[in-house]
Parts: C-alpha cells; sequence; structure tokens
C-alpha cells in the first residue's frame, strides 16, 4: 500500500506506536533508540567541539587562516550529506566508524567558524585595555576574548548540533543507529506509521536541542554584556526625569 | 571514467530531475518570503511570531521533515510533490529572516520621502523598498540556492529521484563511482545556480556591483 492519501489516521497510528508500552520495551525500544542517537550526536559534537574550538579560537586570535575558514563554510553547505555518509559507508565498511567520521566532518565547519567569528568580533580597544592593566595573554584568552566570544561560539556549536542529529538520522541508512532505524524499518515494511512515529520523534528532539542552545546562548550573551540591560533602562530614566 | 560514460543517460535523466527539485521550491519560497520578511519588518507585531515560527522550522531535520509533509498535504512520500513542499519550507525558514533584515535596512526617511514624492504604496515596494532591499535579500537567496540543491539529495532514500539516486544506488551496489558523481554533480549544480541568482543579480542591480556575503 502506498503511503499517503490525505491520511490523519495516519498521525494516529504514529501517536498509538509511541503510546503502545511495548514500543518502550525490549532491545528495540525506542527509549533505547532515543539514547543511541543522543550518544552518538553528543559524542561527534564532543570531537568536532574539541578540534574546531581551539582551532577556530587560534584562528580568530592570530587572524591568520580566515581565508580558509570562510572557504571551508560556504564550500561545506553544498556539501550533500547523504553522498559523504554513502562514500564513507563503502570505503569504511558497515559499523559505526562511517557515519561518526563523515557527521566529524560536517560539524566541523559551523563549529570553526562560531569560534572563529566569536573571538574576532571582540573589540580590540578592550583587548589593549586587559594588556594595559596587566593581564598575561592566557588570561586575557580565558578571561576576556572567551567569555565575550561565547554567544557566537555557541551559535556557531547551535548549527553543528543541528546538523548532527539530523545526519545522525540519515546514518541509519548506512549502519543501524539510533532514532533513523524507526524511519528505515518502517520504510522496508511499508508501515508508515512507524516511519512517521520515528520523524515525529526525531523533529522533537531537533526542537528540543535548539531551545537548550538558544537558552544557553542567551545567557551567554548576558553574561557578555551585562550592562546592556541597564544601560538602557538607565536611558529610560533619564528621560522620565528630562521630559 | 568508465562508469560515467556507460550510464551517461541515466546521469542525465537525474540530473534534470534535481534541477526541477531544487528551481522549484527555490522560485516557490522567493514568493512566499518576500511579503512575509517585509510584513516582519514593517509590523512589529509579525515579526517575532514569524521568526521564531521560521527558526523552528528551520531545526527540523530534512528526511523526517518530508515523512510528516506527505500525509499532511496527502500525497506519498517519494512524490516529488512531497520533496518540492518540504524544501519551500525550507527555503522560507531561511528567506523570511533575510527578506526581514533586507526590508528593515531600508532607511526610514527614504520611504517617507518617497511618499512625499507622491508614490503609492504598491509602487512605493516596488520601485524604492524592493530595490532597496535587494543586496541583502540575494546574500541570503544564495544561501538558501545551495542548501536547498544540497537537500535534494536527501529524498532519494524514500525513492524520490534526483542526483541522490546514484548515492543510495551507488552505496547499494557497492559503486564508488556512482556516488563520487554524484558528489561532484550536486556541488556543480549548486555553485552553478549559486552564479546565475549572483549574475541575475548583478544584471537587476546594476548600481549595487560585487555584492559582499
Amino acid at each position: 500500500m502506498a503511503p499517503g492519501g490525505g491520511d490523519v489516521n495516519l498521525f494516529a497510528e504514529a501517536i498509538a506506536y509511541l503510546l503502545d508500552p511495548a514500543s518502550w520495551t525490549g532491545a528495540g525500544s525506542i527509549g533505547l533508540r532515543i539514547l543511541e542517537h543522543l550518544a552518538f550526536s553528543g559524542a561527534v559534537l564532543l570531537v568536532a567541539a574539541a578540534i574546531g574550538v581551539p582551532a577556530g579560537v587560534l584562528i580568530g586570535h592570530t587572524g591568520r587562516g580566515r581565508g580558509l575558514v570562510i572557504a571551508l563554510t560556504s564550500g561545506a553547505r553544498a556539501i550533500p550529506t547523504l553522498g559523504l555518509l554513502t562514500i564513507f559507508g563503502l570505503l569504511l565498511g558497515i559499523g559505526i566508524e562511517a557515519p561518526f567520521l563523515a557527521l566529524v566532518v560536517l560539524a566541523l565547519p559551523p563549529v570553526l567558524a562560531g569560534a572563529y567569528a566569536g573571538v574576532e568580533s571582540v573589540d580590540r580597544l578592550v583587548i589593549g585595555g586587559a594588556r594595559a592593566i596587566g593581564m598575561t595573554e592566557r588570561q586575557i584568552l580565558t578571561g576576556v576574548e572567551l567569555p565575550l566570544a561565547s554567544p557566537v561560539l555557541i551559535g556557531g556549536l547551535r548549527s553543528a548540533a543541528l546538523q548532527v542529529i539530523s545526519t545522525a538520522t540519515l546514518a541509519a541508512y548506512i549502519s543501524d543507529t539510533g532514532l533513523g532505524r524507526l524511519i528505515f524499518a518502517g520504510l522496508k515494511t511499508r508501515d508508515y506509521g512507524v516511519m512517521l512515529a520515528g520523524s515525529l520523534l526525531v523533529a522533537l528532539l531537533a526542537l528540543v536541542v535548539e531551545l537548550l542552545f538558544q537558552a544557553a546562548q542567551s545567557a551567554a550573551s548576558r553574561r557578555a554584556e551585562p550592562i546592556s540591560t541597564p544601560r538602557t533602562t538607565g536611558r529610560a530614566r533619564a528621560s522620565e526625569r528630562n521630559p | 571514467m568508465n562508469w560515467l560514460s556507460q550510464n551517461l543517460h541515466i546521469v542525465g535523466a537525474l540530473l534534470v530531475d534535481h534541477l526541477v527539485l531544487s528551481i522549484v521550491p527555490i522560485a516557490l519560497a522567493i514568493l512566499v518570503s518576500v511579503p512575509l520578511g517585509w510584513l516582519a519588518a514593517r509590523y512589529r507585531r509579525a515579526r517575532t511570531p514569524l521568526l521564531t515560527g521560521t527558526g523552528l522550522l528551520y531545526a527540523i531535520p530534512s528526511l523526517p521533515l518530508f515523512i510528516i509533509v506527505a500525509p499532511l498535504i496527502g500525497v506519498p512520500v517519494r512524490s516529488p510533490v512531497t520533496i518540492v513542499v518540504a524544501l519551500t519550507l525550507y527555503g522560507v525558514a531561511l528567506l523570511v529572516r533575510g527578506a526581514a533584515d533586507a526590508f528593515g535596512s531600508v532607511p526610514r526617511e527614504t520611504m517617507l520621502a518617497a511618499d512625499a514624492m507622491g508614490h503609492a504604496a504598491w509602487a512605493r515596494f516596488w520601485r524604492v523598498e524592493l530595490p532597496l532591499a535587494g543586496p541583502v535579500l540575494l546574500s541570503s537567496l544564495r544561501v538558501v540556492v545551495v542548501s536547498t540543491v544540497s537537500l535534494v539529495t536527501v529524498g532519494a532514500v524514500v525513492g524520490a529521484s534526483s542526483l541522490g539516486t546514484l548515492f543510495t544506488d551507488g552505496f547499494q551496489r557497492g559503486i564508488e563511482a556512482s556516488i563520487l558523481t554524484g558528489l561532484v554533480l550536486t556541488v556543480v549544480v549548486a555553485f552553478a545556480l549559486d552564479a546565475i541568482v549572483v549574475l541575475a543579480g548583478r544584471l537587476a542591480m546594476p548600481w549595487r556591483r560585487a555584492v559582499a556575503t
């Protein structure tokens, strides 16, 4: 049976599958797939951050290699993720290594760009001021540049995280892991309800991660620019006094 | 390349499918986003829901979006319509923000001057706002073009034919040349369409030579 046909019932089927206690128990339970998906995506993001953040900070700090970062990030957008996954899958064989490597490659450009742009955006005068009051280069980096760069840096991690969660779903095509398994299992058995259930879970997971990163980003901006709020209220108060 | 020369007609057909599945959603996204972006720039009340909504939409991964969109519009998931609708949604998610920034960058004084010269709202939009918003609009359109061309390939896993079919076929039959051909062609299509957009921008906005991205 071809899926579709304006079937709202499919959504009911998907919800029923998600609410069925049997889907949440055993070796292939939904909970396990969610954990798998999160652990895999988290590990990829950690590796990408461990490489990309120091490299990006260094480039932003020294100003060397910025052309490379810009070319890398605009070029990376054109590379189809499925193509990268399948070629890595053929070359490295079945297993977790191929999707892991492909995902790290895809996550690196946004992480690198965020770290680089964040550090580069820090006002040179502020750094000069920090140096003038006797901070060491190390203190300037950790106490001035990194906190001020953090909103943009977290923004880079945020787009990398979304990219990774999205591509980790596709990764089930070459190696059976994560929530993508539900989608591809449903596709094979023509069970649209299961496919839809998997899709709704991935979408929900992505939205939760997006909102968490948004919250982290605005917390970082508040820390990086604590004076921006008092300044506006101060101005408002001044205008109240001076009508 | 031996494989490529033997499969030239298949690759050609997939290339055509790919172009259709890329160009239609890009065009639709422009048509939908420009008015929405204008609304977001001009009406404070419309801004937050529009930008938050499209931002969240963009967070939804592509494969799940295809599968969710299909039953909503009542077509099979491997139908070109599914791919076109889902990619239009992504394009809108990216372009509305760009269009809002673009129309927001038009100076208020310029619009007031246009009013004072007797432009009706409609004429002001076409003759003043749109041309001034053009360069910023163009640079976010370029992002949409490149990412749409790349996203079309994801449809191949649910059976929608495009250059992505070279990935799924190549993977299943173990033909590296097929995957590599798909990779190279997809990137070439992305850069070619991007170049066309840049060129069209120069023709449409001769006063603004190179557009910084």
